[in-house]
């Protein structure tokens, strides 16, 4: 579905990611995890269009992307939940998910938005709220709710779990696995790296801008060297 | 009766600031620039009406729509040529690049028009037969026995303010144009995320913005008739006062701004000193951003983690 070669993303004389490659099948979630400044947000970035690779390729379902505005990226169905939520905090929940259905027919809008409160049921408490106002963990669900407006195929989440609390967490991997079960094809980048291999079908674990070892879920969960550096022993 | 008198020429000269004003906060809101050329759009604005309607004969009405299908398409080719290949420089470099602008907004204006001062006939009048029978104009109305003077041009110069603010007020709240606007003014990237076209939203802001200053222009030399090429740059710097008075970006400030603007404008020159007014003005705003930095109804930057 997803296919990058070879990324290599620079802000300004920093090399920041090193030669990148991988790979998202349909269906799948895949997660790429590492230590801060790894450049896995770079490269999330660098497949919606925000940022650009020097060189290298991204293809999604067969369309070479790497050169395409962000808008046109999000038309193709691939959405972005940005580090840090980034919602519009000037703006209400319900606006919120408007802005997250500009690409999508305007004929579903209603349609829509009950299905992303039905999921999140506290933003529908609070659609009228401004959404700076949201707790931390609720303003993490509406950038995720805003998100699924555009019917996206491949979700790509940027550090979801970043500064919730544990229950929270819970409820976010637990969100994640249900999308997933509802077959959306998810990218997912986490600092909490354990939670993300055992929710993933794939992992790429990034080094300082390289793919240091990549492998199922599973596999790198048990593997000795993951074990030591990512998941404390 | 005087008081009052001065009041409503207050509001209404404010009411210009303010219909200015919009100009300057809605592109600074998105743009994150101050487009110091607005002022000399406004003049552009003038003599086009000034053409349309004195050369052409056209009606006032016709004159107006010219003039703002002009200004609208000079927002449009301004941003596209000076500001847009800037998008990523300093705020330094659009500055100067704005004042550029400006000049030379000045200049062809100097070259096609002439330096010769145009005199910009009033279109709000109405024409009646008085008791001898000869044709007079009559330019306003007047209440409690002739002692307050009201001129048409004053009375519409209001309601149109009124009308552009309900209006823009509509516009950002009720249409998707309108939040995209307001989301790329909070957050191009996550703006972007969402599928909005951060370069059509930004064409469409100085389009709404030249357009109204247009609007601003007519009725500016309605009730000053004198038109110059640097007519539109004293107004301008006084509305981009009123707009950072009431907090840039905000367009609910810009009409606070630029209300109290002209009010204390006119005010000072009615009790103070017609030399000194400009000089009250700025001790106002000066004062104001030293309690509030960000303006009247600015918005505090507030960070959340």
């Amino acid at each position: 579905m997803l296919k990058a070669s070879d990324l290599n993303v620079y802000y300004g004389p920093i090399h920041a990611v090193k030669g990148v490659s991988f790979e998202v099948n349909e269906g799948e979630i895949v997660t790429l995890i590492g230590a801060n400044g790894a450049g896995k947000s770079t490269i999330l970035k660098t497949v919606s269009g925000l940022m650009r690779t020097r060189g290298g390729s991204i293809e999604f379902l067969g369309t070479g992307i790497s050169a395409a505005a962000p808008h046109r990226i999000v038309r193709l169905g691939i959405a972005h939940v940005p580090e840090g939520r980034r919602i519009f905090t000037s703006m209400t929940v319900e606006e919120n998910l408007d802005m997250g259905a500009y690409t999508a027919p305007p004929a579903e809008l209603e349609e829509d938005k009950e299905a992303v409160f039905e999921r999140f049921p506290r933003l529908k408490e609070r659609r009228k709220q401004v959404a700076g106002t949201l707790s931390g963990g609720e303003q993490q669900m509406l950038a995720m709710g805003r998100a699924l407006m555009s019917h996206p195929k491949l979700l790509m989440l940027d550090e979801p779990s970043m500064g919730l609390a544990p229950i929270l967490v819970e409820q976010v991997f637990d969100i994640i696995r249900s999308l997933h079960d509802a077959g959306t094809t998810i990218l997912l980048v986490e600092q909490n790296a354990e939670m993300a291999l055992a929710i993933a079908d794939r992992a790429y674990v990034l080094e300082t801008g390289r793919v240091a070892i990549s492998g199922t879920g599973a596999e790198l969960a048990r593997s000795e060297q993951i074990r030591k550096a990512y998941l404390g022993g | 009766m005087g008081f009052l008198g001065f009041l409503i020429s207050g509001i209404s000269l404010g009411s210009i600031y303010a219909i200015i004003a919009l100009g300057y906060t809605m592109v600074y809101g998105i743009a994150k620039m101050l487009n110091f050329a607005h002022g000399d759009v406004i003049m552009v604005g003038a003599y086009i009406c000034f053409f349309a309607v004195s050369k052409y004969h056209l009606p006032p009405l016709v004159g107006v729509l010219a003039a703002m299908a002009v200004c609208t398409a000079l927002g449009i080719v301004i941003e596209k040529l000076a500001y847009k290949p800037l998008r990523q420089a300093t705020s330094l470099a659009v500055l100067i690049t704005a004042i550029g602008v400006s000049y030379f907004l000045q200049n062809a204006a100097l070259l096609l028009w002439t330096s010769s001062p145009k005199v910009f006939s009033n279109p709000f009048i109405r024409q009646t037969v008085n008791e001898a029978g000869k044709k007079i104009k009559i330019t306003g109305f007047q209440l409690f026995d002739g002692q307050l003077r009201i001129s048409y041009v004053t009375v519409v110069t209001i309601v149109v303010c009124l009308v552009i603010m309900a209006a823009l007020v509509l516009f950002t709240g009720k249409t998707k144009m309108g939040k995209a606007m307001r989301a790329c003014s909070e957050d191009k990237g996550a703006a972007q995320l969402m599928g909005i076209n951060v370069d059509t939203t930004i064409s469409v802001t100085f389009a709404i913005g030249s357009g109204l200053a247009a609007i601003a222009g007519v009725l500016l030399c309605s009730a000053y008739p004198t038109l110059v090429p640097t007519t539109g740059s004293m107004p301008g710097i006084k509305a981009f006062t009123a707009a950072v008075f009431g907090g840039i970006g905000s367009i609910p400030g810009a009409l606070l701004g630029g209300l109290l603007l002209g009010i204390i404008e006119i005010m000072a020159k009615a009790y103070i000193s017609t030399q000194m007014s400009d000089a009250v003005v700025f001790l106002v705003l000066i004062l104001v951003l030293l309690v509030k930095p960000a303006g009247l109804l600015g918005k505090k930057v507030r960070e959340k983690v």
